[in-house]
């Protein structure tokens, strides 16, 4: 046990807790896409981003120690997660417009968030593969960020390690691990979590796209902010209790 | 000294198209390569490497089957392949050639050799002519930046580039005749030691090191190394003996592991410690393991060096021979420790000691969160020491000589000498060792360097200075350098260089995390944009927004050092940057009036009404 600050407001932590943590179960809400406190965390996505001490840290991977001074909601940090976010909506493929995933997309949601207008930078409108072979999921890498959640979803919790990372750089791509590459000869179930866990709309199980319409979807209603911190403290919690 | 490589250790030129029975069943040489490397999952870069030269690519077969051999994943060797730069899903020709892309290359001619070589070969960079005799493609900076322009062939280097010279390679190539026989001058490579100093000079007579620290004691030796003020010569100067003494603290197996990945445009200088002081490298990663007791040493080199590999492996059998390695190392009960090599494949970022240990492990080079530090959990999650080459050389000369000696020389927070890799714009590019504390206008002096618009010290991660700047010093303190020193002479474009850095980072980010995987991308472009003559200012205010989120949000140095070519010269040479831009506020990223050229050549037309212009 001990305290640190974020932004002056004193944070109790358990001792191996990230900072992350520290914040979710105090109820201050610090962004993030790559992170699911239920899964390993990775620190890839870089929209946690704060300053410890001075110092820029992911506050997902960081682990919080006694005395450490936080900042978190400060102009410069949005500025900062401001343009990682378009950073992604620029690399990928997408079109909130007619994108099934609308309000109920994390990138998306956090565009909000950060009141994201824009992006400032061109588009890249990489070509990138549609996997639609397997019966009830659909793989649109178009949208995928590379948080891969989905990664550890399958190899962590499935025990399938169904998907991987190539390539290098901007090139990277998400690829199933199968003999054709393809999802459908890849044994993945629609019951298994990496269906379930993806920010985007990456990875998507068929024939739900409109049983709610938009309007009424997570994040048209509550702001992720919200929805976020209700959703994980009591994963956090559940991990110390 | 001209290092010449045997032309016995060249692997000739198979003379089957490929490792295949008649039926084209490659599974019994691939199984024969993965059985020899043990069927270890951590051996899978070398495997792949095997597979690459033996049938110029990676077949999907090929992945199938290392896959099922070794137990993992068909997603590890699939991404693995995709990852490195000399590994290929796509066939690659009998004579695989890629040029460095190093802008000191570039500067000695690299664009005409490129040319001429994809004239003669009737081929286009990247690209495998159709009857796959021949590929060439360009390849980050080869280490050979003092005789370039420089080359590599089916993995051997090619220096000293001329028109002529790729002429006769051409011709070779027309012929099909094995590297083998192709004129060994082809291949030598000069050591160009200009300056010596503590580290290189005298070299050290083997076994001399060890002997005394056993004479001195294990305990006494590392605080001579902790009084010697040594820090990693790599770049980011962490105290060795802190290191050292951190990972014996740990419990468990530990691991020494020499960082030969050297990658940073413009140095060589681990090559030539490699060429002409390998014994004081090996003995003192022995030394290191001597001190935080280690059984398993690994050199890891870089992939362009691969013809280091047969001089390395056989001073390594000396050592044995000499009872410098293995069991028993000097008749001293209990001290067994050997050293591996293990081959790199193209890849900058795993000179990131992290992204190093996962590519030892046989993964992707993506650099690890920390903490943990390698130190605590490193390869296979053992306590590892990883250091650069020159500090284990360095260290080896402390542990003879003692702490003072090495102390009296350098400065207060920068003892002892560094070795430089020298290139560019001066009369005599190779290696100098100087002091800490040594001004650069002595060493551009000393080099026969005049008449220069600035140096880029600490190669494009470093920093570029100007001429008013030459009475800095080589430094931790002041100027830090892995030992890259790059001239540029007033003849050169200053955004030229810039625009040459900011492609090699693109092209070696690792991809981790958003901020260096997409920023170095739009950073690259933005210049491209800015270099061509379409930028505004409004582009400039996005180059330094960007190079700001880069270097403080990336997830490693290589992110982080990323944008110091761009904001180094943008600090420095603001009105040459603002020359190229145009007067206007806004310009798209994209020639407007080109993309209507297929639409004009549908319709026939050329006419006024069928060009766009901007209102200026």
């Amino acid at each position: 046990m001990g305290t640190i600050t974020i932004d002056g407001q004193a944070i109790p932590f358990q001792d191996g807790q990230t900072l992350i943590e520290a914040a979710t179960e105090a109820g201050v809400y610090i962004p993030h896409l790559c992170h699911n406190p239920e899964f390993k965390p990775h620190g890839s996505c870089k929209l946690c981003s704060v300053k410890v001490n001075g110092r820029v840290c992911s506050a997902c991977t960081f682990p919080a120690a006694e005395g450490q001074e936080v900042l978190n909601d400060t102009d410069e940090l949005n500025e900062a997660r401001r343009m990682i976010t378009e950073m992604l909506f620029v690399e990928g493929n997408h079109f909130c417009a007619y994108c099934e995933k609308s309000g109920d997309c994390q990138l998306q949601a956090v565009g909000y968030f950060l009141k994201m207008t824009g992006p400032r930078f061109s588009y890249f409108y990489p070509r990138r593969e549609v996997d639609a072979s397997h019966r009830d999921i659909l793989l649109d890498r178009d949208r995928c960020i590379f948080c891969e959640l989905c990664v550890r979803a399958s190899r962590d919790v499935d025990g399938k390690n169904l998907f991987a990372i190539a390539g290098r750089g901007i090139r990277n791509h998400l690829i199933v691990n199968s003999a054709s590459g393809e999802l459908e000869d890849s044994g993945m179930a629609v019951t298994d979590k990496a269906a379930h866990v993806c920010p985007v709309g990456a990875i998507l199980i068929k024939r739900q796209a409109y049983k709610v319409p938009i309007g009424s979807r997570t994040y048209d209603e509550r702001s992720i902010s919200e929805v976020s911190l209700s959703a994980e403290a009591p994963v956090v919690a559940a991990k110390h209790d | 000294m001209i290092f010449n490589i045997k032309t016995a250790d060249i692997e000739p030129l198979r003379e089957r198209a490929y490792g295949a029975d008649k039926q084209g069943n490659i599974d019994p040489l691939v199984k024969k390569i993965v059985k020899a490397h043990g069927n270890d999952p951590t051996e899978l870069l070398q495997i792949l490497r095997r597979v690459q030269a033996e049938y110029r690519h990676i077949p999907q077969r090929a992945v199938e089957l290392v896959a099922t051999q070794l137990g993992i994943s068909h997603g590890q060797v699939q991404g693995v392949s995709e990852f490195y730069s000399f590994l290929s899903t796509t066939p690659r020709g009998q004579y695989d050639i890629f040029l460095s892309d190093c802008i000191i290359d570039h500067l000695q001619g690299e664009p005409a050799v490129m040319a001429q070589l994809c004239n003669r070969l009737g081929v286009k960079p990247g690209q495998t002519r159709a009857d796959g005799r021949v590929s060439v493609d360009h390849a980050s900076c080869s280490g050979l930046c003092d005789q370039g322009p420089s080359g590599l062939v089916n993995g051997y280097p090619l220096t000293r580039l001329t028109l002529p010279r790729i002429d006769q390679i051409a011709d070779l190539i027309e012929r099909g005749a094995p590297l083998a026989t192709w004129p060994q001058e082809f291949f030598a490579i000069a050591d160009n030691l200009h300056k010596t100093g503590l580290i290189l000079d005298p070299p050290l007579v083997p076994g001399k090191a060890l002997e005394k620290a056993f004479a001195t004691g294990l305990d006494g030796t590392l605080a001579e190394i902790g009084k010697s003020g040594l820090r990693g010569r790599g770049g980011a100067g962490f105290k060795t003996a802190l290191k050292w003494k951190f990972c014996r603290e740990e419990a468990g197996n530990r691991y020494v592991v020499c960082n030969a990945d050297e990658g940073e445009p413009g140095t060589f200088k681990d090559r030539v410690l490699l060429q002409s002081h390998a014994h004081q490298v090996f003995e003192g990663m022995t030394l290191a393991a001597a001190i935080v007791d280690a059984r398993q040493g690994y050199l890891y080199l870089r992939g362009e060096y691969l013809y280091l590999c047969e001089p390395l492996n056989r001073i390594l059998e000396e050592r044995r021979r000499l009872g410098l390695l293995g069991r028993k190392i000097l008749g001293h009960k209990g001290f067994d420790f050997d050293i591996r090599l293990h081959l790199g494949a193209g890849a900058y970022i795993c000179g990131e000691e992290s992204a190093l240990i996962e590519s030892l492990e046989g993964k992707r080079g993506v650099p690890r969160n920390r903490p943990p530090y390698p130190v605590t959990q490193g390869y296979l999650g053992r306590p590892t020491v990883v250091n650069n080459v020159e500090t284990f050389a360095a260290a080896a000369k402390i542990a003879l000589n003692g702490g003072d000696w090495f102390a009296a020389v350098g400065t207060e927070k920068s003892k002892g000498s560094k070795i430089l890799s020298i290139s560019g714009d001066c009369a005599r590019p190779g290696i100098y060792e100087y002091p800490f504390g040594t001004k650069i206008a002595r060493i551009l002096e000393d080099c026969g360097a005049d008449q220069v618009i600035g140096v880029q010290i600490g190669g494009p991660s470093g920093t570029f200075i100007a001429p008013r700047e030459f009475d800095r010093k080589l430094a931790f303190e002041d100027l830090a350098t892995g030992g890259s020193f790059m001239i540029f002479n007033e003849n050169r474009d200053v955004l030229a260089i810039a625009r040459n850095f900011s492609h090699f980072f693109a092209h070696e980010s690792c991809g981790f995390c958003t901020p260096c995987r997409v920023g170095t991308s739009l950073l690259k472009n933005c210049l491209d944009k800015i270099c061509d003559g379409h930028g505004t200012a409004a582009d400039l205010v996005e180059l330094t927004e960007l190079s700001r989120l880069i270097k403080t949000a990336s997830h490693c140095g290589l992110g982080q050092t990323a944008a110091n070519p761009v904001l180094s010269t943008l600090e420095r040479f603001p009105h040459l940057y603002e020359r190229r831009l145009r007067e206007i506020s806004f310009q798209p990223g994209f020639d407007l009036d080109g993309e209507l050229e297929v639409a004009r050549r549908l319709t026939g037309r050329d006419d006024a009404y069928a060009h766009l212009t901007q209102e200026e």
